[in-house]
């Protein structure tokens, strides 16, 4: 794993010894009372068979589909004869290709128009339910299923698209799969799967003023790198995530893949119900009790045996930012851009960016902001670069999208004013989508601008073909709006 | 899926480390509702020059990519976005295996659910791997999933991971899907019994 140099917190990592060979049939009484992972606890829960020799088949308690990745799965149960074993479990929305303007408009894209209008019949045909355009349930996937409140502590989420470890915030089993899993778990609720390794991460302490999820997140894949993840799922823990909102843990989750992690996962707390209760889906009532019991049995064991611990001292952190075309290239915003030493990734980079190494990030003029995702497009995260704009201009040289994550994010953010001050800073206020994230819709970067974005992915032509990304947190990117190039939000605490 | 064996292909080197699914094939190309036709966009924004064109420095455009079938990459291939649109665009331009040192957890298991065979070797193998290509623009290479061995130009066998259940997928051109439908019985009696109450219908 190339590691790029640069320090951003001071990291402790160490491996667990090897894990002792499984137990005989007489010590399995001990290996029951053996203390669990949160990650355990939920996998060993929804093993429906594991036979030898082969994976474990997992049980799959909630399916989100979008327009993207479910097409060509829709067709093979076509080809197949097979109906949707559990539509009740599936949940599907629109938000990758579709316009963030006039959605009530046809499309004019013709390819995305017929890609929404097949998840249109697709649905219909396989009775799923569909958060439509122009529904109010509708946007990006890993908005919605936490809003619905069928993202919840303990169970297993999965969807064709690798953020699917947000989902884990609320102490579910969440992540990616690719196209033919897509069609696996439609056919029947579930997927082949083989235990992954478990890492504990660790943020101690608080952080400082000006530094939010975002920036754990990206100090932490700047640590263990883009690959530093991979075969695992990462357990964060610490006073740092237990202090974060619900949103906040989503933004941290949200990016466990850009550390190339299977999943990422927070155990759930009071953060967790509360944000839970008054949603739309959840049971009520006793039932609700009854749940949430349950959901206190979940986080980690005393004495449970992580794989794997990394430790990150939080208080330690600034604002951070990316500079280079992979999510693991971040620095401190302070800093400037690494040099190469040799490196030729870094070297790669750099050329991309057109970036100088040794001089400073702060000052380097962008031509866009874009504060949406699933990363960051949450009220949280609207409220925070509202916080910032109040009363200021984005600077004329930029463009500066905001983009909600949904379309009741839309409404509450309008409702609260929101709008109106991104408005009158001179930014474009939109309607929900993926939008610029994955530029598939047409809100994306001319060949060579720069762009602030509070998105999750930097790497080459990601935002538009010849877009260069830095990667940074709704608080940074309304700094760098403010001023017009890259600046520390700390200035406008 | 065929059933996939011993191969014997041309070696197309890619020396560039993290490769990305959006690089493998970007976004844009993602609205089509189809599997096939993805070959031509493989590596899109690096194989095409602005106006359109073939970049001539870019190795699929060059001769020694003709009939390749192993793509020779630097660590860490197939990290980012879950789109099993990568996969389906290697094979689309004709590979049938890749190299590299390690791959992402879903572009690996998107791999071996359509037949393209990842395959992880050691630092000093790629290394080797990477010399020899230089040398012989013509490197031809030998894969064999049974006995899980790649052939070296020196003549050296290396064996690479595969799980048991995949290898024997493959071997079989076999299909899980049907694996697991097998297994119904045991799905509805855990629907019936363990399973936590959600409804998205409601
Ligand atoms: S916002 Fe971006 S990362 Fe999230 S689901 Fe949409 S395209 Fe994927």
């Amino acid at each position: 794993m190339p590691r790029y140099a640069v320090k951003t917190a001071r990291a402790l990592i160490r491996d667990a010894p090897e894990p002792e060979a499984p137990a005989p049939a007489w010590a399995r009484l001990e290996l029951v009372r053996k203390p669990r992972t949160l990650y355990e606890k939920v996998w060993d829960s929804h093993v429906v068979t594991h036979e030898p020799g082969a994976p474990a088949v997992l049980y799959i308690d909630l399916h989100l589909v979008h327009e993207v990745t479910s097409p060509q799965a829709f067709q093979g149960l076509r080809d197949r004869g097979i109906k949707v074993r559990r539509p009740d479990r599936t949940q599907a929305t629109m938000d990758h290709s579709i316009p963030t303007q006039n959605q009530a408009l046809p499309i004019m894209d013709p390819i995305a128009a017929k890609q929404v209008q097949q998840l249109r019949i697709n649905c219909r045909e396989f009775d799923v339910p569909l958060a439509d355009l122009g529904d109010e349930s509708q946007g990006i996937v890993h908005v919605i299923g936490p809003e619905l409140g069928l993202t919840r502590p303990g169970i297993t989420v999965v969807c064709g698209d690798s953020h699917t470890s947000t989902h884990g915030a609320f102490g579910a089993l969440a992540f990616g799969i690719g196209t033919t899993e897509v069609e696996h778990v439609l056919a029947t609720q579930c997927l082949l799967q083989r235990r992954s390794k478990t890492c504990e991460v660790r943020f101690a302490g608080r952080v400082a003023d000006g530094v939010v999820a975002k920036d754990l997140i990206l100090a932490l894949i700047a640590e263990i790198g883009i690959g530093g993840g991979t075969g695992q799922v990462l357990e964060y823990t610490g006073e740092a995530i237990r202090s974060l909102s619900m949103e906040g843990r989503m933004t941290v989750c949200n990016m466990s893949i850009e550390g190339g992690a299977r999943a990422g996962m927070v155990a759930p707390d009071d953060t967790t119900y509360e944000f839970l209760a008054d949603k739309p889906t959840v049971p009520r009532g006793a039932e609700w009790d009854a749940a949430v019991e349950r959901w206190r049995r979940l986080p980690s064991d005393e004495g449970a045996v992580y794989d794997r611990t990394v430790e990150i001292d939080a208080a330690g952190l600034e604002p951070m930012i990316t500079w280079g075309t992979n999510p693991g290239m971040g620095v401190r915003v302070s800093q400037p851009v690494p040099e190469p030493n040799g490196n030729p990734s870094v070297r790669k980079a750099l050329d991309y960016m057109r970036l100088e190494p040794g001089k400073p990030l702060i000052g380097q003029p962008v031509d866009v902001v874009f504060i949406g995702s699933c990363t960051n497009s949450r009220m949280t995260d609207l409220r925070q670069a509202a916080s910032l704009l109040q009363g200021r201009k984005v600077d004329p040289r930029v463009r500066m999208m905001v983009v909600p994550g949904s379309e009741r994010i839309r409404a509450q953010a309008e409702a609260e004013g929101l709008a109106d001050i991104f408005r009158a800073a001179g930014a474009d206020w939109r309607q929900a989508g993926c939008s610029m994230c994955i530029a598939m819709n047409g809100d994306q970067l001319g060949s060579g601008q720069y762009c602030v974005s509070t998105s999750n992915r930097n790497f080459e032509g990601r935002q538009g073909k010849g877009g260069r990304t830095f990667l940074a947190s709704p608080l940074t990117a309304a700094a760098a709006a403010v001023e017009g190039s890259v600046a520390d939000p700390r200035r406008y605490l | 899926m065929q059933p996939v064996t011993s191969f014997s292909g041309k070696v197309v080197p890619l020396p560039v480390s993290d490769i990305d699914t959006d690089q493998i094939i970007p976004a844009r190309f993602l609205k089509t509702i189809e599997k096939l036709g993805l070959g031509e966009n493989l590596f899109n924004d690096w194989r095409y020059l602005p106006d359109g064109g073939p970049n001539p420095e870019f190795v699929l455009n060059q001769p020694r990519a003709a009939g390749g079938t192993i793509l020779l990459a630097g660590d860490n291939f197939g990290c980012g976005s879950s789109r099993e649109h990568a996969p389906w665009a290697l094979l689309g331009f004709g590979f049938r295996a890749v190299i590299s040192t390690s791959f992402a957890d879903i572009f690996r298991n998107n791999c071996l659910k359509n037949g393209l065979l990842p395959v992880a070797v050691d630092e000093a193998t790629l290394a080797e791997l990477f010399e020899a290509a230089s040398s012989d623009e013509g490197l031809e290479l030998t894969v064999d999933l049974a006995s899980q061995t790649l052939t070296l130009p020196s003549g050296r066998g290396v064996s690479f991971p595969i799980d048991d259940f995949s290898k024997q997928c493959l071997l079989e051109g076999g299909d899980q899907l049907s694996y697991i439908q097998q297994r119904m019985p045991a799905i509805s009696a855990y629907e019936s019994q363990s399973a936590e109450a959600l409804n998205t219908l409601a």
